[in-house]
């Protein structure tokens, strides 16, 4: 009996980096971006600048970590940057009341409150999460001007903004954070059960149900998981600006979901990792620094993520076409 | 009998609600229901009002457009700045070309080339901001003769005591509810957003009529630009900002729904004013203006629970 | 009595009008191969559901390794030994292949964290015991179906299985790789695991099973030692009735041709297809599950594209069209799936039956209300269909009527050519034997009409002549007296059609 239909396909060597490159086009554009403005401005290769762009990206990185495990299981939250305001709104407000350390737990413990209901709601009711969280972002940034009132928070003492002055080299506290919560998560995502479960929730919901995944419970925790992250971005902003803004993060969740998309996570769920989102964001900030560098107006960038980002999913759509056939 | 008014409250359950609201609103207010104020919460929701429509049609094939804040913006931006220009008339018919224009190319992206709507308009959004401050150079635009140019009559004036904008977004509100009903376009939204498959099994060119949802998404946006431009005489650079989100919240709060196929205009002229009345009701009780959002945020949830509930009831019962 | 490992008893199971299964039994033996047959309806899937946990009994008992068995869920199934390989795969692309053996019951420690190592050893341990060549850490989704497959069969090694049931699982696989599922199949048996194997195809139900338990309406006909049986018995168990009793055909008075079909083909799905059919004359298109019927009309009425093959429309070729432009010529399908393809579930009957022809029902665009209304009275009366009205909508209404609605779609403009695949799946009996003769109907009134079937009785019953399509091709043709079921199963199951030069 011969085995031969069993056996995989042969791989050459090209055809390995080929279906690599294929599964993380983000680091090939990333690394043409980075090529690009290091040619056109002699300051962009600089040690300082590299740390720039990371602690630049780190706000909506950390964002970016939570909304790609929400997306892997083929869920959205777009209540993310209500959330962070509302977070650094209470860390601020809180410590006069109840000390820093206390207000910064009060503002993460916030982010997964309002997380956790997120979760529920998309996952006992079976609305679409696009619904209850457009509904969240709305509603929250109520909360965040009730609570302050319409106007700024100012810090009450500026310890409060040297907390994150730690640098390694040129990486700020951050950046730090960022980079290690999305090692961390990246870790979760291949080497845990929920990790796991992530992917097979968002792949094919039903087999994961017959396998005996608890769907719902599982959605909920990504749901908190992404409402804290979302704090944590809020606290880092509210020391970084010692202020606390009621308009702060806004229309942040779409820049999430852009550099999210960016990075090769797809929507529909099932398809993604921690190492492309790192990608997503790094190209995002790249972008946008390279590009104040260069004097470039304002408009410039904008008008370049846009057309980035469709280009982005035109390639998707090819590359994923030909990986069918 | 008694799963009759059961379901009747399920179906109208919300309009319920918030007729008990106004009642409320209006005990503890006097000045609330009266037709001044009336008017003035519509003068409010004509601007909104008239993207809903066109965004409606959108949702009923399915999709999603969340570019039409930028492009209000842009397209404001643009009427103001043309009107100094070339004058009104010019500036109007390039305004809602520019829309129409604009519109077509989400048409295009989404319909055509088969991207995921939600990233097509996100990015549509980003590239309109950066179109706006590329126009305007990042400064505000102004009408340079606001008392003396009849611009000013599509969101300051009135005609037989009503005022125009209200009578532009229900003269929209009623061709756009008329051709969903009584077109062979309308019919076509409908079965695209119902089931598509079915639809092109039933020789229907899906893709051309959701270009055409997007087109008229965009050029609705036209007409709502030339009434904020001409109620603002000017514009700024983030003037249309976040619009996007209170549109689809009005249309979702109508119960049409965004998996497609089911809803109307009427459900998003119900829609989108009964956010206006909240917003004005709580203002009237003394309020600040951004409880409404915390009370969009509850009404959302329990009306697609709601309008859940009752699909569940029909599916399984 | 020999030894068995799952026996039932009397299970009864009702759907709403439906009862699928009327007081089973049958039992498994280990070390067993028992298929399990009978038409589309006749109660199998139902059954194979009810033994992985997917449905729950009304009525009669499973007995498990002697004791009863009752599953709260298809995990459940799986962890108690009995496992289900159904036809559509239930696996995560994504994952790993040692991750998808696995699924939701991975190894972990205390604080979550997977346990690769054990994971990977015993993933690999099934894999080898199964003969796969592919490693444990390869991602599902790279690899082909047939490998797919053997990762659910692996689950039956790791969850040490005593009873796996195949569900037409030789569907999407080529010739090479059915003999490999075979070894698979015969090793498990060495092994001791009692196995119930679903198919149409009865060539193979005669190469690997033991014993054979026909299923009709619901009911056991009777349990056969393979060995002891053959295939005219099987076949007369499987219809137990005589064709012409249920069936009207209409009178073969033939026109001029409507439509010639010369060599149509897209790859991967079906070759060389040519035929043509006259007015008033009904074309029967027989074929398994997979066969790429559906496809072939799909690509004649345009909704996909062929790579190549010629369209001659009333004698007169034709571009091969998009869906509009068929219809405008004349051409009508009542596809396969009615909620997916045939029907806006949230419309009612009278806007569904106007959708394809919005021109015909408008006059400048403007839908004529009274002219919709008068074809809806028209077609509700003519088809005896039962709705509330107009208005009420197409997921209120049985599988039946739902059917109606679709023909009445395609009938209100008048088409010269009428598709009908599967028109009877999943409908009641009086609703299926109305459509019956409204297909002779309308034969005789001058169409010309395909009927695409996979219950046999159904497709000889209506047609006038028949042709059998298997793996893609159609392998051969019949009429007059040779239009007999043993005629098409012979063709379909044993002729292998041409191996394409690919």
């Amino acid at each position: 009996m011969s085995h031969v239909s069993l056996a995989p396909r042969d791989k050459s060597p090209l055809h390995a980096v080929l279906s690599w490159l294929l599964r993380n086009h983000i680091w090939v554009f990333l690394a043409l971006t980075v090529a690009v403005f290091s040619i056109a401005s002699p300051y962009f290769l600089t040690v300082n600048n590299l740390g720039n762009i990371l602690t630049q990206g780190a706000f909506i990185g950390i964002l970016a970590i939570g909304m790609t495990m929400v997306m892997i299981d083929g869920e959205i939250d777009l209540s993310v940057g209500a959330i962070l305001a509302l977070a650094s709104a209470l860390a601020i407000g809180l410590q006069e009341h109840v000390g820093t350390w206390p207000a910064i737990s009060l503002g993460l413990l916030s982010g997964a409150a309002l997380g956790f209901f997120n979760g529920t709601l998309v996952a006992l009711s079976g609305m679409h999460s696009f619904i209850v969280t457009l509904g969240a972002l709305i509603g929250i940034r109520g909360l965040v001007f009730v609570y302050t009132g319409e106007n700024a928070l100012m810090v009450p003492d500026f310890a409060y903004t040297e907390i994150p002055e730690v640098y390694l080299g040129p990486v700020s506290l951050t950046a730090m954070i960022f980079l290690g919560l999305a090692l961390l998560f990246q870790w979760v995502l291949s080497s845990t059960r929920h990790g796991r479960e992530t992917y097979a929730v968002g792949d094919n919901i039903e087999a994961a149900h017959d396998a005996g995944i608890d769907v719902k419970r599982h959605k909920i925790i990504n749901f908190t998981l992404c409402g804290t992250l979302a704090a944590v971005c809020g606290i880092l902003l509210s020391m970084r600006l010692g202020t606390a803004e009621p308009n702060a993060g806004k229309i942040w969740e779409l820049w999430t979901i852009i550099a999210v998309v960016l990075g090769g996570t797809r929507l529909q769920g099932g398809f993604g990792s921690m190492w492309m989102t790192i990608g997503g964001v790094l190209t995002l900030a790249v972008l946008r620094n390279g590009l104040r560098l260069l004097n470039t107006p304002n408009y410039v960038e904008l008008m370049v993520m846009g057309a980035v980002l469709v280009l982005a999913l035109v390639l998707d759509k090819i590359l994923n076409r030909r990986g069918e056939s | 009998m008694d799963s009759r008014i059961r379901s009747l409250m399920r179906r109208h359950g919300l309009v319920v609600a918030f007729l008990v609201f106004l009642a409320g609103v209006a005990v503890n207010a006097e000045a609330f229901l009266t037709p001044g104020n009336i008017l003035d919460v519509l003068r409010q929701v004509s601007i909104t009002g008239m993207m809903a429509l066109g965004v409606t049609f959108v949702v009923l094939t399915g999709r999603l457009d969340l570019s039409v804040g930028s492009l209000l913006t842009l397209l404001t931006v643009i009427v103001v700045d043309q009107h100094n220009v070339a004058g009104p008339f010019p500036a109007i018919v390039m305004t809602l070309l520019a829309g129409l224009c604009i519109g077509a190319v989400n048409g295009l992206l989404v319909g055509f080339v088969g991207l995921n709507a939600l990233i097509v308009t996100l990015a549509m959004l980003s590239f309109l901001q950066g179109l706006v401050l590329f126009y305007s150079g990042g400064s505000n635009v102004n009408v340079e003769n606001p008392q003396e140019t009849w611009f000013a009559i599509f969101g300051r004036g009135e005609f037989l005591g009503l005022p125009v904008p209200v009578i532009l977004f229900l003269t929209g509100a009623v061709i756009a509810g008329l051709a969903l009903q009584f077109t062979t376009f309308g019919r076509r939204v409908y079965g695209v957003g119902g089931n598509e498959t079915a639809s092109i099994f039933s020789g229907i060119d899906a893709r051309w009529t959701v270009f055409w949802a997007y087109a008229i998404s965009g050029f609705t946006t036209g007409m709502a630009a030339v009434i904020m431009g001409s109620r603002v005489m000017g514009a700024q650079n983030t003037i249309g900002q976040g619009y996007e989100l209170t549109v689809l919240a009005g249309v979702i709060l109508g119960g049409t729904s965004l998996m497609g196929g089911s809803g109307s205009i009427w459900r998003t002229v119900i829609g989108i004013s009964m956010l206006g009345f909240i917003q004005n009701g709580l203002l009237l009780l003394g309020f600040a203006y951004y409880v409404q959002w915390l009370v969009t945020w509850a009404v959302i949830i329990v009306a697609v629970w709601i309008d859940l509930g009752a699909k569940r009831g029909r599916i399984f019962a | 009595m020999d030894e068995v490992i799952l026996e039932v008893r009397d299970i009864t199971k009702t759907f709403p009008g439906v009862t699928a299964l009327d007081s089973v039994s049958f039992d498994i033996r280990p070390g067993e191969v028992h298929a399990l047959v009978g038409e589309n309806g006749a109660g199998k899937s139902t059954l194979m559901k009810t033994l992985a946990g997917l449905h729950k009994p009304d009525g009669g008992e499973i007995f498990y390794q002697g004791e009863e068995l009752r599953l709260s869920g298809p995990l459940d199934a799986r962890r108690k030994g009995i496992l289900l390989i159904h036809q559509e795969l239930s696996l995560s692309p994504e994952l790993s292949v040692a991750e998808n053996i696995y699924l939701g019951a991975w190894p972990t420690n205390r604080f979550g964290m997977l346990k690769k190592r054990e994971l990977r050893r015993n993933a690999k341990a099934a894999l080898e015991a199964l003969g796969c060549l592919f490693g444990p850490d390869v991602r599902v989704g790279t690899l082909s179906v047939a490998m797919q497959q053997m990762v659910e069969i692996a689950r039956a090694e790791a969850f040490r299985a005593n009873v796996v049931i195949f569900d037409e699982p030789t569907a999407s696989l080529t010739d090479s790789e059915k003999d490999q599922l075979f070894h698979t199949i015969r090793g498990l048996k060495a092994r001791g695991v009692g196995i119930v194997y679903i198919s149409h195809k009865m060539d193979e139900i005669f190469d690997i099973t033991d014993r054979i338990t026909v299923l009709r309406d619901g009911q056991v006909q009777g349990t056969v030692e393979t060995a002891a049986t053959d295939l005219n018995q099987i076949t007369r168990m499987m219809i137990g009735r005589t064709l012409d009793a249920y069936f009207v055909k209409a009178k073969p008075e033939f026109g001029g041709e409507v439509l010639r079909v010369e060599g149509l083909s897209k790859r991967g799905l079906f070759r060389d297809i040519s035929f043509s059919v006259r007015e008033g004359e009904v074309l029967g298109l027989y074929g398994l599950v997979g066969a790429g019927r559906s496809e072939v009309v799909e690509t004649i009425f345009g909704v996909r594209k062929a790579d190549a093959g010629k369209l001659y429309w009333k004698e007169g070729e034709v571009a091969l069209p998009r869906p509009r432009q068929s219809i405008d010529m004349g051409m009508a399908l009542v596809p396969e799936s009615r909620k997916e393809q045939g029907l806006v579930l949230m419309m009612g009957g009278r806007e569904n039956t106007s959708l394809p022809h919005l021109r015909l029902f408008s006059e400048v665009s403007v839908m004529n209300w009274t002219k919709e209304m008068a074809v809806f009275e028209k077609y509700r009366s003519a088809l005896s269909i039962k709705t509330t009205g107009p208005d009420q909508a197409m997921s209120q209404l049985s599988g039946g009527n739902q059917q109606k609605f679709v023909l009445a779609k395609w009938l209100c403009a008048d088409p010269k050519l009428i598709i009908l695949d599967e028109p009877t799946r999943g409908i009641d009996v009086g609703s299926k034997s109305a459509i019956h003769e409204l297909i002779a109907e309308l034969a005789e009134q001058g169409l010309a009409v395909i009927v695409i079937s996979s219950e046999m009785p159904e497709v000889l019953g209506v047609s006038h002549r028949v042709l059998a399509m298997s793996e893609g091709a159609i392998v051969a043709e019949f009429q007059g007296d040779a239009m007999t079921e043993e005629h098409l199963i012979d063709a379909v199951s044993h002729a292998r059609a041409p191996v394409a030069a690919e």
